[in-house]
């Protein structure tokens, strides 16, 4: 790989009283590459990513965005130097229209928009991410994929370097998940860094250029995702688990 | 759009213009009884819902900011011009949010109630103490020739400006930041917004006004004294009428002011005992039947019709 | 000396009516503004029972406690269930049940002002010296203490020697795993919502033999009860009882040396120092 690092995790670790969520993790993200972070339930990645968004300090360690050491940071000033994220259950803003939802994410983030030039960004992104619905309609009046689309916009529309996804396939019906993957497919070919959670196996072989697999808190291969798929030690640490 | 816009704020600005003129009618004490009341409960609780709407922090610190308000012009009046003393209430108001907000604000809604319903009483037993100890009297006198008529104008202008400032926020980033925040504070954090900050600036904001009131209506006491500048009813008062009329709008608490003040003044001239049962009700009128108060009802009813002569 | 034991004896009492609001907003969640008032109800009953008919106030106990138990069952079932069946997120509830509660303090005050006016009410029962270690104090506040006490040691034996003290600390902890192992969550946070609110009338009967009150005083009590409960960690009992060993001391500290007038102003400087330096409470355990 011969293309510059984005997102850098050093020895990153985070306890719960005495719990390990997050034992000694180290991994790269480089750009316009789609890297899945993937394990047993519990295994400690939606950690992983609320370490990486700043939603919780780390116990130790560093995670670095380009030049910037951002692992002391506030959420804020993390998401401002361009890391934007969506939530494993769906977080909509209720009293805000669908269009207000995703212009949140572009007026204090990354790229700070306003005026008539946001309200363009905003319109774009939703057609961007295939809502049709009514923007001015209310975030209830949306089904459960679109609720996730229109977080998906949101995410995007700061423009972030990094985005983190978790599990934003989980609990699509078949087809929703077809169009799910293309697009994300279709970011990954617009040239966006993404770092993502998943369990769908199908979606991890056919979006993923690499793979980071944890168990118990800890890294337990790492690498192309075929290779990191038919590894030992990954195979073990699913099986017993139901969830493929 | 804009064209609308511009009707409005005529219509608005002739409705202020109008209650202008309230204090020119003759033989008028028994309405400006009222009326002074109303206005500076009106300013009171739309100033409140600036901030309290949004985020849902429940404030009791009205009274806090009033008394501060009425204190820094009972004991600064030999000293300070009047305007000096209006901006000075406004700094030591806002000052005090600040303080409240930045201890209170970045923990959960429940602390920020029972801090903010203490402050006033903290306050008003350390004013106590200090007089009863150090300058021998209980309260100061407040001798000025303002009428009734120049505070029911000042209060007026008050609230032509938290409306003018209520709008400009609605229509900034600031109130854009605050609304996110009101419907989930991770997500804010998350796209950005600086929180703490976002929620302190409109304490703040709500605080200042809450002590030009305070300022404002102290000549009308002639005797300030701490049991009064700081009475918590005030603080509640201001809650209950501004939820009652609905928050989640500018001109919403309003429209709980002006029939709850009434109703107050007829309960406590024919029944002064029962006021306080007569709150207790609201409160739980607002809790169980219209959460979104009267302005939430009128918009659903407004809606309704609409339908009906859309189908 | 003097005022180590005072402030014991009231800190004693002021662990009594934390732990009635403790028990309701840990098991229940709801933060009980109208906990002062169920204080004052009780403080009424023992001065009834004691000018009506002479007799100890502590006979009052008898039928307090069983009324505020119902009377609070109620409450719970009634008014507040709704809202915790409406309410989309904690936040909603929080500040539904802070209105509503704060709706049912006005409505009790109301109601107690128009049953027995505005006045202040005292009465002297037992207020002979009793000399200890060296001092004298009054037998009423010594009294009073000693039952809080052992009030305390029983709630103390039932949330956790008891089955039903099992449930309790399983639906404070989650109540959704509690629900899944088959505790009726509803009924146990009714249960002990209803017995925090007894516990409070409780404590009023006690304050009742030492304090001048009147109907407006609940919200005073309300205050210190909460700030007691937020400085021990909500749901700490432990907690609970040293912070208002502490208050107590505190406040007879400033009473004494400073001003009686400034007791409060008292209780709300611990309480922000709290809020400041630790806000999860003296013993809690930080998240970190
Ligand atoms: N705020 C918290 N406090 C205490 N423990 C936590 C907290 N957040 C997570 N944990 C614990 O850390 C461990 C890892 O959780 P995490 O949510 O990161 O797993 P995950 O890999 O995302 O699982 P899933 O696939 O189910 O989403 C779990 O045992 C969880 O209970
Ligand atoms: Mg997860």
């Amino acid at each position: 790989m011969n293309k510059p690092t984005v997102l850098e995790v050093r020895n990153l670790t985070r306890r719960f009283g005495g719990l390990v969520a997050v034992n000694n993790i180290s991994f790269d993200v480089h750009e316009h590459e789609v890297v899945g972070l993937i394990g047993p339930n519990g295994s400690g990645k939606t950690t992983t990513m609320n370490l990486i968004s700043g939603a919780l300090p780390p116990s130790s360690g560093e995670i670095w965005l380009g030049d910037t050491c951002i692992s002391r940071l506030p959420a804020r000033r993390i998401a401002r130097s361009g890391v934007a994220r969506t939530f494993q259950l769906v977080r909509m803003l209720p009293s805000l229209s669908i269009l207000e939802n995703v212009k949140a994410g572009a007026v204090f983030g990354h790229q700070q928009l306003w005026g008539s030039e946001l309200d363009h960004h905003a319109r774009r992104l939703l057609e961007r991410v295939g809502v049709m619905h009514d923007p001015d309609a209310p975030t209830s009046s949306l089904t459960y994929i679109d609720q996730k689309r229109v977080e998906l916009a949101r995410a995007l529309a700061s423009n972030p370097r990094v985005l983190l996804l978790d599990e934003w396939l989980a609990g699509l019906n078949p087809t929703e998940l077809q169009q799910g993957i293309e697009l994300i497919a279709d970011l990954r070919d617009e040239g966006r860094t993404i770092l993502l959670v998943e369990h769908v196996m199908d979606a991890i072989r056919s979006l993923c250029d690499r793979c980071v697999v944890m168990s118990s808190g800890s890294k337990i291969s790492e690498g192309g995702t075929e290779d990191v798929l038919s590894d030992a030690a990954v195979i073990e640490a699913y099986l017993g688990k139901d969830d493929e | 759009m804009k064209q609308q816009e511009l009707i409005r704020l005529v219509l608005v600005a002739l409705v202020f213009g109008l209650l202008a003129l309230l204090p020119l009618i003759p033989a008028n004490d028994r309405l400006m009884a009222l009326a002074v009341p109303i206005a500076m409960y009106a300013v009171l609780a739309t100033s409140w819902s600036l901030f309290s709407g949004p985020t849902h922090y429940i404030s009791l610190a009205t009274a806090a900011f009033y008394g501060v308000g009425a204190y820094t012009l009972a004991n600064g009046l030999e000293v300070f011009s009047y305007p000096l003393l209006l901006l000075m209430a406004a700094l030591l108001g806002g000052g005090l949010a600040a303080l409240v907000g930045m201890t209170t604000l970045r923990l959960s809604g429940v602390y920020f109630v029972i801090f903010t319903l203490g402050l006033a009483e903290l306050i008003r037993q350390l004013v106590t103490w200090y007089q009863n100890n150090f300058t021998g009297s209980r309260g100061s006198y407040v001798f000025t020739d303002i009428t009734e008529a120049q505070i029911y104008w000042q209060l007026l202008g008050l609230l032509a400006l938290v409306f003018l400032l209520g709008w400009l926020i609605n229509r900034s980033r600031l109130g854009f930041a605050i609304r996110i925040i009101g419907n989930d504070e991770l997500v804010a954090r998350h796209s950005g917004i600086n929180t703490a900050r976002t929620k302190v600036l409109l304490f703040i904001l709500s605080g200042a006004f809450a002590a030009v009131v305070g300022a404002v209506m102290a000549p009308r006491f002639v005797y300030v004294e701490p049991s009064m500048a700081f009475s918590p009813q005030l603080s509640f008062m201001v809650v209950v009428m501004a939820l009652l009329g609905g928050v989640h709008r500018l001109w919403g608490p309003l429209l709980g002011v002006v029939p709850f003040a009434i109703v107050w003044e007829l309960i406590a001239a024919n029944f002064p005992g029962q006021t306080v049962l007569f709150m207790g009700l609201a409160f739980l009128v607002v809790v169980y039947f219209i959460p979104q108060g009267v302005a939430g009802v009128l918009e659903q009813q407004l809606h309704k019709i609409r339908q009906r002569r859309g189908g | 000396m003097v005022i180590l034991l005072t402030g014991l004896f009231l800190g004693g009492i002021y662990a009594l009516i934390a732990m009635g609001l403790s028990l309701q907003y840990g098991v229940a969640r709801i933060m009980n503004l109208a906990s002062g008032e169920m204080l004052v109800a009780g403080a009424f009953a023992g001065f009834w029972v004691y000018t009506a008919f002479s007799v100890s106030p502590y006979v009052a106990l008898f039928f307090v406690v069983p009324l505020a138990f119902a009377f609070n069952w109620l409450i719970y079932n009634w008014l507040l269930l709704p809202l915790v069946r409406r309410a989309k997120n904690r936040g909603q509830l929080e500040v539904d049940s802070i209105l509503a509660t704060f709706g049912m303090s006005f409505v009790l005050v109301g109601v107690m002002l128009m049953a027995f006016g505005g006045s202040y009410f005292s009465y002297s029962w037992l207020a002979r010296p009793i000399e200890l270690l060296g001092s004298n104090y009054s037998q009423n506040r010594v009294l009073a203490f000693a039952v809080a006490a052992v009030i305390c040691g029983g709630l103390y034996l039932l949330i956790n020697r008891t089955r039903l003290g099992l449930s309790i600390r399983a639906v404070a902890v989650d109540p959704r795993a509690a629900g899944l192992v088959a505790i009726d969550v509803k009924k146990v946070a009714a249960l002990t919502f209803a017995l925090g609110g007894a516990v409070a009338a409780a404590g009023g009967t006690l304050l009742s033999t030492f304090l001048t009150f009147d109907a407006s005083i609940g919200v005073v009590f309300t205050i210190k009860a909460l700030v007691i409960v937020i400085m021990g960690g909500v749901g700490d009992i432990r907690g609970a009882i040293v912070a208002a060993l502490a208050l107590g001391l505190a406040e007879t500290l400033v009473a004494t040396l400073l001003d009686p007038g400034l007791t409060l102003a008292a209780a709300y400087l611990l309480f922000i120092l709290i809020l400041l330096f630790r806000p999860q409470g003296l013993f809690g355990r930080s998240a970190l």
